[in-house]
Formats: C-alpha cells, sequence, structure tokens
C-alpha cells in the first residue's frame, strides 16, 4: 500500500507525540524528574492564574483580529484577481502574493519593527511631512502592532483558498442573476459570498488556529503588553524545565482555538442553509 | 470610476503592503550606519563583507542547508506516496487518512515543536540534533509537497501507463518509464517549495536544534545585538534574492507539468 509510509510517519511524528502532550499534561515536574502520577494539577493551576487566563484571553483575542483583518482585507483581492485580470495574468498575480510569504519569517517581521519603530519609516514619514512634531510611541510594542505584523505574514494563507473557491463559481450563475434582476450588490451577496463559502472558511481555519502558536512575533512587536500564550509556553519548556504545565497550556490553547473554529463552522452552516 | 478600477487600484496597494518589508531590505543592508533607521547616511557593501568571514554564520548556513535538502528528499518521497495514492482507486478510509496526513498544513507550529520535543527528550532521551530538525520539517512539509504533487498525479491520464503495462512494461518499469518523467516537474517543485520552507522555519528548529544553530535560529540570537542588525539586514537581502530565485524556478517547473499534462493554469502553489 502506497499510503503507508506517510501515514506512518505521521502516526509516529504527529499523532504519537501528541498523545504524549496529553499524557504529561496529567503529570507534574518534580525539580530534574516527570512525577507520573495521574493529577489535574496543572489544569487547575491554569484555572487559578490570572496572568495565564489573561494570556490566553488576548491570545484568543489576537488570532481572532489576525483573522477578521486578513479575511476582510484578503477578500477583495482575491476577487479582483479572479474576476477583473485576464486569465492569462492570473497566476502571475497569484505568485507575486506567494513570493513574500516564503522570504525570510524572522527577518520580515523584524523589518516591521523598522517601520513602526521610534525611528521607523512611518514616524519619520510623518514627521518629514510636518504632520506630527514628535515621533509617535504608541506604533510599536503593543497588541496592535502584533496584529499588523501577523495579519501581514498570514495574507497569502487567505487570498489562496479564496482565491480557488472564486474561480470555481459557474459564471453563468452570475449572469443568471443579473438577467432575473439583481443589482451588482445583492448579486454578490446571495450568489457569489455564499459560493465562496468553502474558500472563506478554509481561509479562516488557515489563519486562526496556525496564528495561536506563534511566538516570535509576540516576543519582538508586543512589548511587555503584548505577549501571548505561546510565549509562555516557549518559556515553559525550554526556560523553567516544566514540560508538563507548557504541555497543559498548549493543550488548553488549541482545544480553545479548535472549538472556537467549529462553533465558527456550524454557525456558517446555519447561515447558508437559510440562503438557499 | 466602475469597480473594477477600484478594486484594481486597491489590490496594487495591498501588494504594496505586501512587499513593504521587503523593499527595505535592501535599503539598509546597503545603508553605511549601524542604526536602522531613517535618514540613510551612504552607500556601502561593508555588511556584505562583515559576512563573508563569519565562521558561525558558516557554520549555521551549512546546518540549515544539509537540513532543507534532507527535508526536500524526504518529503518529496512520502509526498509522491501520498498524491499516487490519493491519485489511485479509493481504499477504505482513504479521505479520513489523506486528511491526517495533511493536518500539520492547520496545526499550530508550537504544537508540533512542543509534542516532538516531549517524545524526543523526556520519553526517548535522545540528544538533540541535525536529524530531529529534519524529522520535523519533513512532517511539517509533507502536506506542501503533498499539494503540490497531487496536481502532478491527478492530472495524469491512466490509459497511459495501463498502455505501458499492455505493451510489455512491468508495473514498476511502467512507473519509471511513464509516470515519472510526466509528474517530474510537479516533483522538482516540490522539492524546491520543501527546502525553501525548511531553510526558513524558525519556530519548530528553536526548539530541536541541538548544539548546532540552524541558520534562522543563528539569526534570532543576532537580532539581540543592535550592532548586529546591518549584517542581519544584509545577510535577509541574500536570501530573499535566494528565495526568490528558487520560487521562479519552482513555479517555471509547476507549469510545464501543467502544460505537459494537456491543463489550464489555475494558478499557485496550494
Amino acid at each position: 500500500m502506497l499510503i503507508a509510509p506517510p501515514l506512518v510517519y505521521a502516526l509516529l511524528l504527529l499523532a504519537l507525540p501528541l498523545c504524549a502532550v496529553v499524557l504529561f499534561s496529567f503529570w507534574t515536574q518534580d525539580f530534574m524528574e516527570v512525577d507520573t502520577a495521574f493529577t489535574l494539577q496543572n489544569y487547575r493551576e491554569i484555572w487559578d492564574s490570572p496572568v495565564y487566563l489573561l494570556l490566553l484571553q488576548r491570545s484568543v483575542f489576537v488570532s481572532g483580529m489576525v483573522t477578521l483583518v486578513t479575511v476582510t482585507l484578503a477578500y477583495p483581492v482575491a476577487y479582483y484577481i479572479s474576476f477583473n485580470v485576464a486569465p492569462a495574468k492570473k497566476s502571475m498575480w497569484i505568485f507575486l502574493i506567494t513570493i513574500p510569504f516564503w522570504t525570510s519569517y524572522l527577518i520580515r517581521v523584524f523589518l516591521w519593527k523598522v517601520i513602526l519603530g521610534y525611528n521607523g519609516v512611518v514616524n519619520s514619514g510623518l514627521v518629514g511631512l510636518g504632520i506630527i512634531d514628535e515621533p509617535l510611541s504608541f506604533l510599536l510594542y503593543n497588541v496592535n502592532a502584533v496584529i499588523i505584523t501577523l495579519a501581514h505574514a498570514f495574507a497569502p494563507f487567505a487570498i489562496l483558498p479564496i482565491f480557488v473557491a472564486l474561480e470555481k463559481i459557474d459564471r453563468s450563475l452570475l449572469e443568471a442573476s443579473r438577467d432575473l434582476g439583481e443589482g451588482r450588490i445583492r448579486t454578490f451577496l446571495r450568489v457569489t459570498l455564499p459560493l465562496s463559502m468553502p474558500g472563506l472558511v478554509a481561509a479562516v481555519l488557515i489563519v486562526f488556529i496556525p496564528t495561536i502558536g506563534d511566538y516570535v512575533t509576540p516576543e519582538l512587536m508586543g512589548g511587555a503588553g503584548g505577549k501571548l500564550i505561546a510565549n509562555m509556553i516557549q518559556t515553559q519548556f525550554l526556560q523553567l524545565n516544566n514540560a508538563p504545565l507548557g504541555a497543559a497550556l498548549a493543550l488548553v490553547a488549541m482545544v480553545c482555538v479548535t472549538a472556537i473554529a467549529l462553533v465558527f463552522i456550524v454557525l456558517n452552516r446555519r447561515w447558508l442553509r437559510r440562503q438557499v | 470610476m466602475s469597480g473594477g478600477r477600484i478594486l484594481g487600484i486597491y489590490a496594487v496597494l495591498y501588494l504594496i503592503f505586501l512587499y513593504a518589508p521587503i523593499v527595505l531590505l535592501p535599503i539598509f543592508a546597503f545603508n553605511d550606519a549601524t542604526i536602522i533607521a531613517f535618514p540613510l547616511s551612504g552607500f556601502s557593501t561593508r555588511w556584505f563583507e562583515a559576512l563573508w568571514g563569519n565562521a558561525a554564520l558558516g557554520d549555521a548556513v551549512g546546518n540549515s542547508l544539509f537540513i532543507a535538502a534532507m527535508t526536500a528528499i524526504l518529503s518529496t518521497l512520502l509526498g509522491i506516496c501520498a498524491a499516487r495514492a490519493g491519485a489511485m482507486a479509493d481504499f477504505p478510509g482513504k479521505s479520513g487518512i489523506l486528511g491526517f496526513v495533511m493536518l500539520p498544513l492547520v496545526l499550530p507550529e508550537i504544537i508540533i515543536a512542543v509534542s516532538l520535543l516531549i517524545v524526543l527528550r523526556q520519553v526517548l532521551d535522545m540528544q538533540l540534533s541535525n536529524w530531529t530538525v529534519i524529522a520535523a520539517h519533513t512532517l511539517l512539509c509533507t502536506p506542501f509537497s503533498i499539494a503540490i504533487l497531487n496536481g502532478a498525479f491527478q492530472n495524469l491520464d491512466p490509459s497511459i501507463e495501463e498502455g505501458a503495462m499492455d505493451l510489455g512494461e512491468s508495473r514498476w518499469g511502467a512507473f519509471c518509464s511513464v509516470v515519472l518523467p510526466l509528474v517530474m516537474p510537479g516533483i522538482v517543485s516540490s522539492l524546491l517549495i520543501a527546502f525553501t520552507i525548511s531553510l526558513d522555519e524558525f519556530i519548530i528548529a528553536f526548539f530541536l536544534t541541538g548544539s548546532n544553530p540552524t541558520m534562522p535560529v543563528y539569526i534570532w540570537g543576532l537580532l539581540r545585538f543592535p550592532q548586529q542588525l546591518p549584517v542581519v539586514m544584509a545577510l535577509g537581502t541574500i536570501l530573499v534574492a535566494l528565495s526568490i530565485v528558487l520560487l521562479a524556478i519552482a513555479e517555471f517547473y509547476r507549469r510545464r507539468g501543467l502544460a505537459r499534462a494537456g491543463l489550464k493554469d489555475s494558478g499557485g502553489f496550494l
């Protein structure tokens, strides 16, 4: 069976390790040793600690905002490429959009620091134009800076699935809608948007879930008030040497975003059914 | 102004937003000042010269190239298996298994990093090395390889292969002499994409590198020292140029593959 090698690989390096994470989250760290007695202590600690809950809340908020911003900004671009660009030039546009995504992630995040920083591009531009006298200090080292940077990083992930879904729409359906007297906007809302929904949902999932696991952007852009749950997970594993608590935090974060994503899918299905 | 025009202007603005950080990179890499800020002071190539004699950086680049090459080969091999299986007749649990193999695409990278770290360090008590990073990167890149190769395999007309077998080729012979050349552009494209992803990956590599850092892990260390930043800019400029060349080649092969299969280009790697 040909499927065996990739399946076995994914089972050994994904499914099995995930089971180990679940197991570890019910154990505790006892100095250098891991105490393997089953306990809910890690989860209790997360629940009782205002720090972890705050980080979790902030992370879910940031992921949600990033998803909203990314998908909203991306949809018109995908729409433009699918409906307004000549077929021969479409793949060139897609190629142009994907290029920045493949180039050194760390350096891209760092460059946002250069753009938004105290002596950065935005500030020197505004000062140079005489719009402001003093550089703005609220651009960098806060949650907004994290959201902007992540929205930039995930842009192609949102554009591609929406574009693919838009490409699949039978153009004669749009003509039919127009022929039956619907206007441009109503045709979009009642035909194009519902038909592109699978792409939109894919875009939401592919942005919302992975953003929870990024610790680079909050570390570089977030300052003290912009740290997220992924920073805490990283600290637990690599600095505090508390793998069980880190495992529990990672699972809680993962379950939170997955649950929210599922609710979104269910609500979306309901909305689609009402459209028919 | 028509709706299409407004959308077009918006799309161009969006591209400017996407490219803004990358455009800044060469500007500061050739800028003759230690501080990364405006106004610029003058043209200089000294940051590129500083890269040349840096032995630690050389080691990190060597590690990263080795990891990226191995990852590209392994994930493409796994991708060929999965894409070929996906293009063949249905078997029980097909969509579930294929979905599971694609899972790393939507999983937060930190989850992959953390779970592998637990297994390697706590359960197996292994030393972290380049191979632990390769194992994780292969897991991460396989879905991308599958996505690219799916395009190549699903467009294949099964009667070509059957024809070769009717003419006396064995199953393996038909695969090597007929199928492989037809999907070769997809394979090259998959190798290049996996190579690019692995070369750039930081979140997982930071957890799983041993005593020898990969290039992104080394860059991460440099970001803390302000006087090193122009060197990082110079390095970044080279990396971006390299990625663009690799991607352009990958795109060229992907299109050639589509042309070979006699298909219309629907765009995109994913």
